[in-house]
């Protein structure tokens, strides 16, 4: 166990302690709410993670990096960008597989651009972002979203 | 109820991809054992790693769902204004309460209660993309260089998106929407 998985348990026992003096009943249905969570996303994680081990097993290193690697360029950005605005995983799961691809010599800027269009925007929900926000906001944001990602991208690949 | 089945159904076509990508796995093990070791230590690691941290991230997302409502949300957005308030959209989006289309009717209610619209955006956007558990797992993957690096950025980037789509859209063009 490394120390981000001490914190984090921590952190959300002191949180359920807390929650409980203040009042149980809510907290009961927090966790309700909670195992029913981890029930239904237990199979999607079990996917992604045979997923992952299949990718590193596999798939040398050099065909990665040669597609979203340092040595790829703008145009990998631009398929990881791709990737992450038309895919639909709970961004929970993208973080252990950008792991996996960063291992695996995908470049620092790919895999930041990744998690943020993945987060970010969502053609799934955007027909019901246009019905309920109208169609100038929801294309909006969801544009420049999926720029900002590639610049956020950039400068982490430049700073880190 | 309806959404209860669509739940169950996905649910079910979940567990149907998981036994084929197992099939899928047995058969590409049986045909290059060779790689047998890679592919199973590479998996069963990451399967640990998120199975210590996920109980937990999945219990504050349940706590905060159930501490947090969604009419306090709405009350303490409409309240403030200016750059207090793109900041305050950032922080209550960034609690994790639901999915990405819970926030929309919420988003449509505040701009309807006249919030500004890059407070909007900014919200829309924390809540899709900045939640507190969320982090803990980027953390424990990416580092938490990576993970503090980008939260500074996407904070940055998404206010300067809202004052962006601000200027782009006119008020009444909202109003004749909702």
């Amino acid at each position: 166990m490394n120390k981000t998985t001490i914190f984090i348990n921590a952190f959300a026992l002191l949180c359920l302690i807390v929650a409980f003096l203040r009042d149980k009943e809510k907290t009961r249905q927090a966790i309700k709410i909670a195992v029913k969570s981890f029930v239904r996303i237990l199979p999607t994680i079990i996917i992604i993670i045979m997923l992952i081990g299949l990718l590193m097993g596999l798939v040398p290193q050099k065909h990665i990096s040669k597609i979203i690697g340092e040595q790829a360029g703008i145009m990998g950005v631009f398929i990881v960008a791709i990737m992450g605005t038309f895919l639909h995983i709970p961004s929970l799961i993208s973080f252990p597989l950008a792991a996996s691809l960063l291992k695996n010599g995908a470049s620092l800027t790919s895999v930041a651009v990744f998690i943020t269009t993945l987060t970010m925007i969502g053609i799934v929900t955007l027909p019901l972002e246009i019905k309920i926000l109208g169609k100038k906001m929801a294309i909006l944001r969801n544009l420049l979203s999926f720029i900002i990602a590639i610049i956020i991208g950039i400068i982490i690949g430049a700073i880190l | 109820m309806r959404k209860d089945k669509v739940k169950s159904k996905k649910i079910k076509q979940d567990i149907l991809i998981l036994f084929l990508i197992l099939f899928i796995t047995i058969i590409v093990i049986l045909s290059f054992p060779d790689k047998k070791e890679k592919i199973i230590t590479n998996g069963w690691n990451f399967f640990v790693e998120m199975i210590l941290i996920l109980p937990a991230v999945m219990i504050l997302t349940g706590l905060f769902n159930v501490f947090i409502s969604k009419e306090n949300i709405v009350k303490y957005l409409g309240k403030t204004a200016g750059l207090k308030a793109i900041m305050f959209g950032i922080i209550m989006g960034s609690l994790p309460t639901g999915p990405l289309y819970v926030a929309f009717p919420l988003a449509a209610a505040l701009l309807k209660k006249g919030a500004r619209i890059s407070c909007i955006i900014a919200f829309l956007s924390a809540w899709a993309c900045i939640k507190i558990p969320q982090e803990m797992v980027e953390i424990q993957f990416l580092g938490i260089k990576f993970m503090a690096l980008r939260l500074i950025l996407t904070i940055i980037f998404v206010i300067i998106m809202g004052l962006i789509i601000e200027k782009l859209i006119e008020r009444r063009e909202i109003n004749a929407n909702i």
